[in-house]
């Protein structure tokens, strides 16, 4: 199944509001309004969609062009330029490595490592969880569920337990058995408090007091969420240094666009994506395919479309 | 951003101070600033320009005058529309006549549902009731064993079975009936997507367990999907109203203007914290400066809402005064204190106690607050408004409904008494001093109708307490050293 068509949701949202640009002779200032609420209603965010179109506008207006067709397709090179610049892919180096995830509260943590554990031993990679959410009832459960699923050993604590040891038995259990990767949880948290905060960093120190580099700290963004995104990930790149996004949940109605605005503010890539519930649907980020598949449309929602317009 | 947006803000209302009337050119610009807080604050595209066009109606037609200038007149203006959309009362959850209640959570994955239903068993057990908690998330793996580890922790059964969700329910609702447990609360799947088929399941889910509050369990971090997702929620299960969660974060939650707006669902609870404990019911009055989210601009609204709450406070007082002072107008009083803190100035503005009042600030104890709300919501609306109704049986009662001592419900009843009477003590001085006080009093009466059982108006009504003691409202007390919270004792009125 392509990326396009799990987004299918999300485009139909979106396209709604293209398809009314798309079926006028040129763009008049009703379709620059039209195309306005369509980033706003994917959660781009105003500030970055008055730019995002301004930009557009001076290069329509240079570029003396008005037809549709070649303004929207303006449209989505600027946003594939704007997301597309970084590199996407997940480092190792360390022996073993570390990837710690982190997050608000059910953004998707556990899952997401499930699912890229299995990619990773699938990929021959040899891979320990370490069971760092030592607070959610259950979460080191959850993970040894997916362990199981996955072919990763688990290291775990009691509940309760000091989450930043667990990690660093974790690594020291993966050095001495000759593992790859060390794929760490920790226990969502609201990045306001302080206190949670300050342990997040610790755990990302103690995590390289052995063996072990940390070499990715991925923030997992729910694609639900709204311009607080764009806050939580300024908070947890400064108390764990985050080096990309991973957005779950992106086969719902919602679209994501607030990893655009952090693309931009913090220079923080968007690096895999989440879009659907089985354990192989955790795909690479591809920018181009993401904004493609926001933006085409086939005949049948083009007319659907026009009936809104 | 937002500091940009408060100056701005500011300098639109500075142009426009002095005049008569605002032009349509002002009241866009100004909309045009409401509008990009509420986007930012995530309120649905839509919900906004509805939300403007009625701002815009009301600013153009509004003859600006009286205490107000005219920026003051808009900002009380919006702060109007959005209070009348979240809704102006907290919500109360009507228990089923026939036991159990159940409540059904539903919602999207990762909103919070299980924690939620978890700290719901616990809020409900703290108002006196036995809940039990039904697991029907058989998805998610170990969304059972977190349910279980969290019911044992608050001392609230869980029933579940490996079959499926549907059975659960059916199962989960006759288990409670068995073990007499008066408060059901099941726990279901998340649905990922707007997905028909995990709908249908939860539809079903609905259909057996016939649930007498349907709940939708909202991320207060929510985005512009908010609106779709109640709507989609609510078009197949009809539902009652809204817990927002996280609201611990600094999310200014517009998603609850959106759901309320568009499927006129009210937000009952709202999670602030990672404790069992840390659910509370849903303030609205608080929630308005939070979407609109411009700290200086909060300065600029309490200059508008002292000029009004003066007026509601010296109707209030005249209320007191004349001894019509009922529990629903101190439960008021409660709820005025929490909002607004120290009192000491609305006190001044009571005839003849200016001069006690003077430099005299108040501190609340919450817990007790919390006390004080249980008593008297447990009460029925007859004794809220004659407490001489409630004797020995009743107060027994009234004690179990809110979990405290009947000692306690007594001392309450005692306490009001003497605050009311010593009112109508000092009212004696307050007719001298200030003619036309009563003329106000009924006209206020007259133009504010209350749903919910209310029986008097609503207002601030000021109460003060003694620079030495401590607060003056009855249980309220300031007892730091252990001393006894009467502080009408200490308290002299000349």
């Amino acid at each position: 199944m392509s990326l396009r068509s799990r987004l299918g949701r999300a485009r139909d949202a979106f396209a709604g509001h293209l398809g009314g640009v798309r079926s006028g002779a040129v763009v008049d200032a009703a379709a620059w309004d039209a195309l306005e609420d369509a980033l706003i209603l994917a959660d781009v965010g105003v500030a970055t969609t008055a730019d995002l179109l301004r930009r557009v506008r001076e290069r329509a207006d240079s570029l003396a062009v008005d037809r549709p067709e070649v303004v929207l397709d303006l449209l989505k090179e600027e946003l594939v330029t704007r997301l597309g610049a970084a590199d996407r892919g997940l480092a190792s180096g360390g022996a073993p490595s570390v990837w710690l995830f982190v997050g608000v509260n059910g953004a998707g943590k556990t899952t997401t490592i499930g699912k890229l554990g299995r990619r990773q031993v699938e990929a021959g990679k040899k891979v320990v969880f370490a069971a760092g959410d030592t607070f959610r009832a259950a979460a080191v459960h959850q993970l040894e569920l997916w362990g199981e699923r996955a072919g990763a050993s688990v290291v775990r604590g009691a509940e309760g337990a000091d989450p930043g040891s667990v990690v660093f038995d974790a690594v020291e259990h993966a050095a001495a058995s000759g593992a790859d990767l060390v794929l760490a949880d920790t226990a969502g948290r609201v990045h306001t408090s302080g206190n949670l905060m300050d342990e997040l960093s610790k755990v990302r120190r103690v995590a390289e007091k052995g063996a072990g580099t940390v070499t990715e700290t991925l923030l997992v963004l729910d694609a639900t969420t709204g311009q607080n995104g764009l806050v939580q990930a300024r908070r947890f790149t400064e108390a764990a240094g985050v080096t990309g996004v991973v957005l779950t949940k992106l086969d719902g109605s919602s679209r994501g666009g607030i990893v655009v605005a952090v693309q931009e503010a913090l220079g923080i890539p968007v690096k895999l994506v989440g879009v659907g519930e089985g354990p192989g649907d955790l795909v690479d980020f591809d920018p181009a395919e993401f904004v493609d598949a926001l933006f085409d449309l086939d005949d049948d929602d083009r007319s659907g479309a026009c009936s809104t317009a | 951003m937002f500091d940009g947006l408060t100056v701005r803000f500011d300098r639109i209302l500075r142009q426009i101070r002095g005049r008569g009337r605002l032009g349509p050119e002002e009241i866009d610009e100004i909309l045009g600033e409401i509008r990009v807080a509420l986007l930012e604050a995530d309120v649905n595209l839509e919900v906004v320009r509805t939300f403007q066009r009625r701002i815009r109606e009301r600013a153009l037609g509004a003859e600006l005058g009286g205490v107000l200038n005219p920026g003051q007149q808009v900002v009380r203006i919006v702060l109007d529309e959005m209070t009348a959309v979240l809704g102006g009362e907290t919500v109360r959850l009507a228990y089923a006549s026939r036991p159990p209640t159940v409540v059904l959570l539903a919602g999207l994955q990762g909103s919070g549902k299980t924690t939620a239903a978890a700290k719901l068993a616990r809020w409900f057990k703290a108002q006196g009731r036995n809940p039990l908690l039904i697991g029907a998330d058989l998805q998610r793996p170990a969304a059972v064993e977190q349910l279980r580890t969290l019911g044992d922790r608050i001392g609230v059964p869980v029933f579940s079975e490996a079959t499926d969700p549907t059975a659960v329910a059916r199962e989960g609702r006759a288990e409670a009936v068995r073990l007499g447990r008066d408060i059901v609360i099941c726990d279901t799947a998340g649905r990922l997507a707007i997905d028909d088929d995990l709908m249908d399941e939860v539809g079903e889910i609905s259909a057996v367990l016939r649930p007498d509050h349907t709940l939708l369990v909202v991320d207060a971090m929510t985005g512009q999907d908010s609106a779709n997702v109640a709507l989609a929620f609510h078009a197949r299960l009809d539902i009652d109203a809204v817990v927002l969660t996280k609201l611990d974060g600094d999310a200014r939650g517009g998603a609850a203007l959106s759901i309320r707006e568009v499927v006129g669902r009210p937000i009952a609870f709202a999670s602030t914290g990672e404790g069992l404990d840390d659910l509370e019911v849903f303030h609205p009055d608080r929630m308005a400066s939070r979407i609109l989210g411009m700290g200086d601009l909060e300065t600029l609204i309490e200059k508008v809402e002292t000029t009004f709450e003066k007026q509601q406070a010296e109707e209030a007082a005249a209320r007191m005064l004349d001894g019509r002072f009922t529990l629903d107008d101190f439960l008021d009083q409660i709820r005025h204190l929490r909002k607004m803190g120290p009192l000491s100035s609305t006190m001044g503005m009571v005839p003849g106690m200016a001069q006690q009042m003077r430099g005299v600030d108040a501190e609340i104890d919450e817990r007790r607050v919390d006390r004080l709300e249980g008593i008297i919501n447990s009460m029925t609306v007859a004794e809220r408004v004659d407490a001489g109704l409630i004797d020995g049986s009743r107060r027994a009662r009234i004690a179990v409904g809110s979990g405290v001592q009947p000692s306690e419900v007594a001392q309450l009843v005692r306490q009001f008494r003497e605050m009311r009477r010593l009112m109508k003590q000092i009212d004696g001085r307050g007719s001298r001093a200030r003619g036309g006080r009563k003329g106000r009093g009924s006209k206020a009466r007259g133009t504010k109708g209350r749903k919910g059982g209310r029986t008097t108006p609503s207002g601030p009504i000021p109460v003060g307490r003694s620079a030495k003691s401590g607060l003056s409202l009855p249980g309220l007390g300031g007892d730091r050293e252990g001393s006894a919270p009467d502080l009408f004792g200490i308290w002299q009125p000349e």
